[in-house]
């Protein structure tokens, strides 16, 4: 019986010839990811468990991206005990405010993760990863402590769900598009524990920031990862990036798929989630009459450089509505900087709206943009839970760059038409 | 090793930003955070609920972010199993974790109705209905997990496991 893409990535650092799906295995691991706000917790279990030093420290990669720079004490002191815990054990990917970058954003393009990886991380949009040909899988800080300590982590291999990408998109789509759309057709539960696969003709077609944003939101389906195969985009994307050797792996022709489904690109519009699940999903167009407070582009799902290039492309010698907050958070300091010498840093302020340092801040209502209640933002974000951006009655929306920053113009939810 | 306590009940897609909202994440004091259990959508839950009581919520449960915290806090209010239709993957995985039972069965999920009185045993998965003189049967957790619980968590059965060696 063949193996799917992830089953083969999975077998290999089991040491394993073959795996089935529900196979529960022991799996040796090429990076493990914690964050300021998950890795203090890794951080007490690893030292309750009596454990002296973590055993790859050249594995582990810690960023400090959700409240950063430090938005109050607690959040000080929970980044000063992850500072500490890096210098005592001389962690090799380390983070910190001037270095850091949105987490998942960050380590694709620093080269810390890379084609044909087994990777986890105490973060659920670790799953980012897959668009390497990687398998990737968001877990909790106990997981990332007892990785730490060991080098591996067990996994239950998962079942597949196939997703046959076929065509191109059409000029004012995005990988956003994509992913909405398959969540609000299998819902937020529709691939639970399972890996999302995408194939066919249509994968030549979405640049790495499409791939990495549709991988992203596969947990939003409740998955337990999201990959692509890897072919020539892939390959030059890691070139005189990657910090360890790739590995390519392909799935077998006979691999078993629970479902498949065929995604036609062309005939994919732009799509919004309304509010509380991603699952709720609306043409932009039929939205129009939703009157909104703010717009947050960036996030580890679109804060990556074409996302600041299509949110260029509607901005650019136009104005924010009056009344509206525009938001714009590049994902990466390396993304900021192209940003300011492309010119779109200048752009984006002539617009009104405002730019800062890269921050998780707004997308889990942590600060950097919480709604009061009643209000509602249009986000290119990943959630749109109760409560999500701030007060409990306020309202996230999301769709991609060009939805939102062509609702910041008009200050109602709006399709981005090219002029 | 079993529960008795009062149901609480929820829908589908309990997500873990109402479970524990971020805006309270800039620390991990699990007794500190646990005042704000379940806030977003149950205003009271933290007054009413007492040791031993359950959750009873439909599909999804504990969908969406990673955050260990989530369990943590539920635990920590004295909640002594959650039962549901189904669970998002990390959520299942960080409950067993750190040491909150956690059934799956989806008639006692359907029916067992907000303040019925619950009995839970872990050893049989057996789920007791009270109020209503119903048992349910939940697929019990091996005893290796059973274990994991029972020790308060993966880390503590490493550390009690090893003290052994």
């Amino acid at each position: 019986m063949g193996m799917t893409l992830t089953q083969k990535i999975l077998a290999a650092h089991a040491g394993l010839d073959t795996v089935t799906a529900g196979q529960l295995i022991e799996a040796d691991l090429d990076v493990i990811l914690g964050n300021d706000i998950t890795t203090p917790v890794a951080i007490n279990e690893f030292n309750k468990a009596g454990f002296k030093n973590v055993c790859n420290n050249d594995k582990i990669a810690i960023v400090l991206d959700h409240f950063v720079p430090n938005k109050d004490i607690k959040a000080a002191e929970q980044s000063k005990v992850c500072r500490n815990f890096v210098k005592k054990q001389e962690i090799k990917y380390f983070f910190d405010v001037g270095k850091m970058g949105i987490e998942h954003a960050l380590l694709p393009e620093q080269g810390i993760v890379t084609i044909g990886d087994c990777v986890i991380g105490a973060d659920s949009h670790t799953c980012t990863y897959g668009a390497l040909g990687a398998f990737s899988t968001g877990v909790g800080s106990t997981d990332m402590a007892y990785a730490m300590a060991t080098g591996k982590t067990w996994f239950k291999v998962p079942a597949a769900l196939k997703f046959e990408l076929k065509g191109s998109l059409p000029k004012n789509c995005s990988g956003k598009d994509v992913i909405l759309t398959i969540i609000g057709m299998i819902g937020v539960d529709g691939a639970l524990y399972k890996s999302m696969e995408f194939v066919g003709d249509g994968v030549k077609s979405l640049s790495m920031d499409d791939r990495f944003c549709i991988c992203n939101m596969a947990i939003e389906a409740g998955a337990k990862n999201g990959i692509f195969p890897v072919d020539d985009i892939t390959l030059k994307y890691v070139k005189n990036r990657e910090q360890h050797n790739s590995v390519v792996y392909t799935a077998d022709d006979d691999a078993v798929y629970d479902e498949s489904y065929v995604i036609n690109l062309e005939d994919i519009t732009p799509t919004v989630a309304c509010p509380h699940l991603p699952e709720n999903t609306k043409p932009a167009s039929s939205l129009n009459d939703i009157k909104i407070d703010q717009v947050v582009i960036g996030s580890c799902t679109n804060g990556r450089m074409e996302d600041m290039e299509a949110t260029y492309k509607v901005l650019k010698g136009k104005k924010v509505a009056d009344g509206v907050r525009c938001i714009i958070i590049p994902a990466t300091m390396e993304i900021l900087r192209e940003c300011v010498e492309r010119g779109y840093y200048t752009a984006f302020i002539d617009a009104g709206a405002v730019v800062s340092t890269p921050t998780c801040g707004p997308c889990l209502g942590g600060y950097m943009g919480i709604l009061a209640a009643g209000e509602k933002c249009i986000a290119t974000t990943n959630r749109n839970f109760v409560g999500r951006m701030g007060h409990p009655e306020s309202e996230v929306y999301l769709a991609s760059p060009y939805t939102a920053a062509a609702s910041a113009i008009t200050g109602y939810i709006t399709e981005f038409k090219e002029d | 090793m079993d529960t008795k306590g009062i149901a609480f009940k929820y829908p589908d897609n309990v997500d873990t930003d109402v479970i524990i909202p971020a805006r309270y994440l800039n620390t991990s004091n699990a007794s500190e955070l646990s005042i704000h259990c379940m806030e977003d959508i149950d205003k009271d839950f933290v007054k009413k609920v007492t040791a031993g009581d359950v959750i009873v919520a439909g599909w999804n449960f504990g969908c969406g972010s990673s955050r260990e915290h989530a369990p943590l806090v539920i635990k920590t209010c004295g909640v002594g199993c959650v039962i549901a239709k189904s669970f998002a993957r990390i959520f299942y995985r960080n409950a067993i974790n750190i040491g909150l039972p956690i059934l799956e069965c989806e008639e006692a999920a359907e029916e067992i109705a907000n303040g019925d009185e619950i009995s839970v045993d872990f050893n049989t998965g057996e789920i007791y209905n009270i109020t209503k003189n119903k048992t349910y049967k939940a697929q019990p957790f091996p005893p290796f997990i059973q274990n994991i619980i029972k020790c308060g968590g993966l880390m503590a059965s490493v550390k009690e496991s090893e003290e052994k060696l």
